[in-house]
C-alpha cells in the first residue's frame, strides 16, 4: 500500500488500511525513561489565555456558578459559529473549538430530558425557550420521557427512597470514550468509508430488531461524523484528511472531542488515552525540524487549556451527587505494554507539567496508569506532581492491562474500558448500607416509613445475630440485584433510542462491546457492621411501633482498615455475594455485568437519607466514600488501611474500586523530594500488592478549614483535592461537603 | 525464652520520617526518663503494654514488605527501646534472618545507667546493648541537652549514658541521625547548642542532624493522665528558629555520605 503523505516515517502495516490505532502506537512510540529536565515553561501566549480564562472562571464562581448559558439555540456540532477564548487574541489559541459561541457557556441540550435542561436555566436565573418547550414536549420525546413512561412502581420507589439514586435517567449517560485519535490518524473520510462498508455487511436478509436498530445507528453515525467535517469547517479546519503534523494531531483529536462534548452532556465526557499517540507526532516534528520543546509544551498546555473550559447545564439534584461541576475529561498516561515495553512518553510529562505551568486544576482528570515497573524517574516527578498539586489520579496497569489489554482508557473516574472497542452502560450505584437496614426492617425504610423493599420478616430477636440476619441480607440483595438490573435495562434501552451517542459511536468498532456498570455505595459501613454483629453484641433499640431504630454493641469487633483479615475477609463476602446475584440477570443488549466500589461525592446525599447503623454510624451522616474505611475505623496508619483496601480482588469489581488518601505533608517527609519519594514507595507497595486504584491528596487540615473560611484568598482560587473519583476544587463544593472531606481528613494520616 | 517477649505499645504501619524509607514501627512500652515536653506519657509505665513475641511482631511488619523498598524496614521506637535491649536484639537477629533492616529509636537511657562505668573502663557497652548494637543496622538518637545538670532537670535524669553510647555508636561505626527537641527556653540557647555542636563534630557515624520543633500535640495525653504539665504556656518554636539552630548544629560537623536526600 502507497504511504501517504501525512504518514511519512510512521512505521508498521495492519494499521495502514484497516482502522487500529493501537497497532500504530505501539510501531512508532519512543518509549523515555529520562528525567523531567527538558520540560519547558509556559509561553507568553499560554500565561495570556489562561490568565483570561483564569479571570472568567473567577467571574463564573461570583455569579453563583454559571457565567453564561444558551436558552434558544439546541445544541448540536454546527450550532454555533466559531468561539474563543476572546476574540481579540484568537490567533495564540493554537488549539480551538469551544462547545458554544462564548468559552464557559452551557450549551442547552434537552435530549436528556427538556424538562431537567429547563430547569437548569431556571435554576440559575435563565428564561427557556418557549419555541423549544413546544418542540420537545409536542412533537419530539427525550430520554427522561421515555424512562419514566416505562418505570414500574417499584422502580420509582426505590428511586424515591434513595436506594438507587444518581441514575442516568435525567441526563446522558457518559463513559463513552469516542477513540478521537481515529480523527487525527485517518481523516474523517476514512472512517465514514469503513462505516459505510459495516453498514452494508449489517444484516442482509434477517432483519431481526438487533439488527434494524444497529443498521440505524450506522447511519446516526456515518451522518455525525459528516457533520464533524462541517464543525470542523466552521473553524476554518478540513479534517477529511489524516493530519499531517503534530499541530493537526492535536486540532483534529480535540474536534473529535468536541464533538462529543457538543451533543451529550453525559455525566463523564473521558478523553482518553492520547497522551503516547500524540507524541508520536510531536517527535517526529522535532526530528524534522518543524517544531521546538517549547512549541510542543504549548501545544499541549492549550489542548489542556481547552479541557479545563468543558461545561455542562446541571439541575441541582445533580449537583447534590456529582458535586463541584465535574465534567470527568479524564485522561490518561504511562502504563506498561503488551510486549513489555513502558509507553512513558515525554508527552506523558508534558501533560503532567500543564499543573505547574498553569497550576493544579481538577480537569481534565490526569490519571497516572501506573506500575512498580515503570521508569523511576517518572515516578518520581508523577509523585512531586502529586506533593505539589494534588490534582492527579493513579491506577493500577498491572490488573487491568490483563483484563483490557494495553490501550484502554478511564471512561469516568476509575473504569477501564478498551479504546474504540468498547462502551459502558453506566448505572451509578445502590445504597448497600441501605440493604442492610432493609434486611433488618423486612424492607421497610428507616428514614420514610414506606414498605419500599419486599415485605420479608423484620428481626424481632434483643439483639442481632448473623444466623437471623445473613439470610435476609442475601434476600434483600437478591432483591436490590433484580429491580437494580432491571432499572438500568430500562434506562439504557431508552438512552440507545433517544439520546444516542453518535458522534462518540462513530469513533468506536460497530461491533463494540459492552459492560454494565453497577456500583456499591456503603460498602465499609455494611463490613463494619456485619463484624460487629458477629464478633461483638449488637442490641437491637426499637421505638414506641416496635421499628428497629438504633444499635448498642457491646464489645470490640475487627473493622475494615486495619489489615485484619477477619473483617477484610467480611468485605470479600460482601461483594462476591452481590455481584453474584447481579449476574444472575439478563442484561440490555447482553452487557457483561461488573460493580464498581465507588461513591464520587454521593457518600453525602446517600448518607443524608440512610439510618443509624450497627457500626455505630448515625442517621444522616455520610457514608464513606468509595472502598474507603469508615471514618475513624482505621487504627494502625495508612499502610494497614492500605492492605485492607488491596485485598478487594479486582476481578470482582471491573468497574473500580476507589481509595482516597488525604495525607500531611509532615508525613510523608521532610522536602518535597523526600515526599514524593516517599510517596513513589507507598505505591509500589499498594499496587504491586494487586489494588486498584488510588487518588492522593497531599495537604494538611488547616489549608482546609482555612479554605472553607476564606475562600476568596487567591491562593485558593485553583485548590484542587482529590475527592472519590476526581478532582475538585475545594472552594465548589457545597459547606456539607467541605465539612465532610474535612471530617474525613482529620482523621487520616496527619 | 521469657525475656524475649517484647512490652509493645502500639504500632504504625507507616513511619516515613523514622529511618529511612517507609518504616514499620514498633512503639515499646516502659521509660524511665521524664521529659517535661513528652507526647507520649502513655509509654512511660515499665509495666503496661501488650506482650508480644519477635516472630510474631516480625510477621505483622512483613505484611508491609512490599512498600519498603530497599531502603526500609523496621524501627523500634519507645517508650525506650534500651529497657528491652535483649529482646530487641532478639527482635533485630530474626530481623536479620529474614533480611529486614533494623533502626534503633532511641534516647540512649536507662537504669541503672549501665553504659557509663562499663564504657570507661572497656570502652565497651553493657552485654545486652552491645549484642543489640551488632544487629542494628542504624540509630535515632535523640538527645535531649548536652549539659549533664540541665539535662537533669528537664528529663529528671542524667545524660553521662547518652554521651558513652553515641561515643560508642561511633566506634562501631553505625550510622545515626541526631535529633534534638528544640523547646524554646529550655533547648535553644546558643550556648547549649554550640556545646551539643562541639561534641557531635567529634562523632565520625553522623548521617543527619535533625531539629524536632517543640509542638503541644501530646498535652491532651497528660491531661488524660492527670500528670501536671510542665510547659503550660510553651509556644512552639518559630520556623526562623529551627533554622538558626539547624546551622549552629551542622557547623563543621562532618557527615557520612548518605543515599537518602
Amino acid at each position: 500500500m502507497e504511504i501517504r503523505n501525512e504518514w511519512r516515517g510512521f512505521k508498521g502495516v495492519k494499521w495502514l488500511d484497516e482502522v487500529n490505532v493501537r497497532d500504530f502506537i505501539q510501531n512508532n512510540y519512543t518509549p523515555y525513561d529520562g528525567d523531567e529536565s527538558f520540560l519547558t515553561g509556559p509561553t507568553e501566549a499560554t500565561n495570556i489565555l489562561w490568565g483570561k480564562l483564569q479571570k472568567l472562571q473567577k467571574a463564573e464562581r461570583e455569579k453563583g456558578g454559571v457565567l453564561d448559558m444558551e436558552t434558544e439555540i439546541v445544541s448540536s456540532m454546527t450550532a454555533y459559529g466559531p468561539g474563543y477564548i476572546d476574540p481579540e487574541t484568537k490567533d495564540l489559541e493554537k488549539v480551538v473549538g469551544l462547545q458554544t459561541d462564548k468559552p464557559l457557556k452551557r450549551a442547552f441540550m434537552p435530549y436528556g430530558g427538556i424538562k431537567m435542561a429547563e430547569q437548569a436555566c431556571t435554576t440559575y436565573g435563565y428564561q427557556p425557550s418557549e419555541k423549544l418547550h413546544e418542540i420537545f414536549t409536542k412533537y419530539c420525546k427525550t430520554h427522561n420521557d421515555g424512562v419514566f413512561d416505562a418505570y414500574t412502581d417499584e422502580m420509582k420507589r426505590v428511586r424515591h427512597n434513595h436506594i438507587l439514586t444518581g441514575l442516568p435517567d435525567t441526563y446522558g449517560r457518559g463513559r463513552i470514550v469516542g477513540d478521537y485519535r481515529r480523527v487525527a490518524l485517518y481523516g474523517i473520510d476514512f472512517l465514514i468509508e469503513q462505516k459505510e462498508i459495516d453498514k452494508y455487511n449489517c444484516g442482509k436478509r434477517q432483519m431481526s430488531e438487533d439488527i434494524i436498530r444497529l443498521r440505524e445507528e450506522i447511519s446516526m453515525q456515518i451522518k455525525a461524523l459528516k457533520e464533524m467535517k462541517k464543525m470542523a469547517d466552521i473553524y476554518g479546519y478540513d479534517i477529511s484528511q489524516p493530519a499531517k503534523n503534530a499541530r493537526e494531531a492535536v486540532q483534529w483529536l480535540y474536534f473529535g472531542y468536541l464533538a462529543a462534548i457538543k451533543t451529550q452532556n453525559g455525566a463523564a465526557m473521558s478523553v482518553g488515552r492520547v497522551s503516547t499517540f500524540l507524541d508520536i507526532y510531536i517527535t517526529r516534528d522535532l526530528q524534522e525540524g518543524t517544531l521546538t520543546e517549547q512549541e510542543a509544551q504549548e501545544l499541549i498546555d492549550h489542548l489542556v487549556l481547552k479541557f479545563r473550559m468543558v461545561k455542562f447545564a446541571r439541575i441541582p439534584a445533580y449537583n447534590e451527587v456529582f458535586s463541584g461541576d465535574p465534567v470527568w475529561a479524564t485522561l490518561e498516561v504511562a502504563g506498561i505494554g503488551q510486549d513489555g515495553r513502558h509507553q512513558v512518553t515525554k508527552n506523558c510529562y508534558r501533560f503532567l507539567h500543564t499543573l505547574e505551568n498553569m497550576g493544579p486544576s481538577p480537569e481534565p482528570n490526569l490519571t497516572v496508569l501506573y506500575s512498580p515497573r515503570l521508569p523511576e524517574t517518572f515516578k518520581r516527578y508523577a509523585a512531586w506532581i502529586s506533593v505539589k498539586t494534588s490534582s492527579v489520579q493513579y491506577e493500577n496497569d498491572e490488573v487491568m492491562r490483563p483484563i483490557w489489554g494495553d490501550d484502554y482508557s478511564i471512561c469516568c473516574c476509575v473504569s477501564a474500558t478498551q479504546t474504540g472497542k468498547e462502551m459502558q452502560f453506566f448505572g451509578a450505584r445502590a445504597n448497600m448500607a441501605k440493604t442492610l437496614l432493609y434486611a433488618i426492617n423486612g424492607g421497610v425504610d428507616a428514614k420514610t416509613r414506606e414498605q419500599c423493599g419486599p415485605k420479608f420478616r423484620p428481626i424481632t430477636s434483643e439483639y442481632l445475630t448473623w444466623e437471623e440476619l445473613e439470610p435476609r441480607f442475601r434476600d434483600m440483595l437478591e432483591w436490590l440485584a433484580d429491580v437494580y438490573v432491571n432499572t438500568l435495562n430500562l434506562i439504557h434501552y431508552m438512552h440507545d433510542k433517544y439520546f444516542y451517542e453518535a458522534a462518540e459511536m462513530a469513533l468506536i468498532d460497530t461491533d463494540v462491546r459492552r459492560t454494565f456498570a453497577t456500583g456499591i455505595a456503603g460498602f465499609s459501613h455494611v463490613i463494619d457492621s456485619i463484624c460487629a454483629v458477629k464478633y461483638a453484641k449488637v442490641k437491637i433499640i426499637r421505638d414506641e411501633t416496635g421499628f428497629n431504630v438504633d444499635y448498642v454493641t457491646e464489645g470490640d469487633y475487627p473493622r475494615y482498615g486495619n489489615d485484619d483479615d477477619r473483617a477484610d475477609e467480611v468485605a470479600l463476602w460482601v461483594l462476591k455475594t452481590f455481584l453474584a446475584k447481579i449476574k444472575r440477570h439478563h442484561t440490555y443488549r447482553n452487557a457483561e455485568p461488573t460493580t464498581s466500589i465507588l461513591t464520587i461525592t454521593s457518600n453525602v446525599v446517600y448518607g443524608k437519607y440512610t439510618g443509624n447503623l450497627p457500626d455505630g454510624r448515625r442517621a444522616g451522616a455520610p457514608l464513606s466514600p468509595g472502598a474507603n474505611p469508615s471514618y475513624g475505623a482505621e487504627k494502625n496508619g495508612l499502610l494497614a488501611s492500605l492492605n485492607s483496601v488491596a485485598k478487594i480482588p479486582y476481578e470482582y469489581a471491573l468497574d473500580g474500586i476507589s481509595n482516597t488518601q488525604t495525607i500531611a505533608p509532615s508525613t510523608l517527609g521532610r522536602t518535597d523530594e523526600e515526599r514524593a519519594n516517599t510517596l513513589v514507595g507507598v505505591m509500589d507497595g499498594y499496587f504491586s500488592k494487586g489494588a486498584h486504584h488510588l487518588n492522593v491528596n497531599v495537604f494538611g487540615v488547616d489549608k482546609l478549614l482555612d479554605a472553607m473560611e476564606h475562600p476568596e484568598k487567591p491562593e485558593y482560587a485553583n485548590f484542587t483535592i482529590r475527592v472519590s473519583g476526581y478532582a475538585v476544587k475545594f472552594i465548589d463544593l457545597t459547606r456539607e461537603q467541605q465539612e465532610d472531606v474535612i471530617a474525613r481528613s482529620a482523621h487520616e494520616f496527619l | 525464652m521469657e525475656q524475649q517477649e517484647l512490652r509493645v505499645h502500639s504500632f504504625e504501619s507507616f513511619g516515613s520520617v523514622d529511618g529511612p524509607g517507609i518504616r514499620f514501627i514498633v512503639f515499646l512500652q516502659g521509660c524511665q526518663m521524664r521529659c517535661a515536653y513528652c507526647h507520649n506519657p502513655d509509654t512511660w509505665n515499665q509495666h503496661g503494654g501488650e506482650i508480644w513475641t519477635p516472630a510474631a511482631i516480625l510477621d505483622r511488619a512483613e505484611r508491609y514488605r512490599s512498600y519498603w523498598g530497599e531502603k526500609g524496614g523496621i524501627t523500634v521506637s519507645g517508650g525506650e527501646a534500651l529497657l528491652q535491649a535483649s529482646a530487641v536484639a532478639a527482635l533485630f537477629e530474626q530481623a536479620h534472618m529474614r533480611g529486614i533492616n533494623t533502626c534503633l529509636d532511641s534516647s540512649g537511657f536507662r537504669l541503672p545507667p549501665a553504659n557509663t562505668e562499663e564504657a570507661n573502663a572497656t570502652g565497651k557497652l553493657a552485654d545486652d546493648i552491645e549484642r543489640l548494637l551488632s544487629v542494628t543496622d542504624m540509630v535515632l538518637l535523640d538527645i535531649k541537652h548536652i549539659d549533664p545538670v540541665r539535662h537533669k532537670a528537664l528529663t529528671g535524669q542524667d545524660n553521662a549514658g547518652i554521651i558513652a553510647l553515641a561515643r560508642r555508636l561511633s566506634e562501631l561505626g553505625i550510622r545515626t541521625w541526631i535529633r534534638h527537641v528544640l523547646v524554646p527556653g529550655y533547648t535553644d540557647d546558643e550556648t547549649s547548642l554550640r556545646a551539643l555542636n562541639s561534641f557531635l563534630r567529634t562523632l565520625e557515624n553522623i548521617e543527619r542532624i535533625e531539629i524536632l520543633p517543640y509542638h503541644t500535640m501530646g498535652i491532651y495525653k497528660w491531661q488524660k493522665l492527670g500528670i501536671p504539665y510542665r510547659l503550660e504556656g510553651v509556644e512552639p518554636p518559630t520556623h526562623h528558629a529551627v533554622l538558626e539552630a539547624e546551622r549552629i548544629l551542622h557547623e563543621g560537623v562532618v557527615f557520612l555520605s548518605s543515599n537518602n536526600p
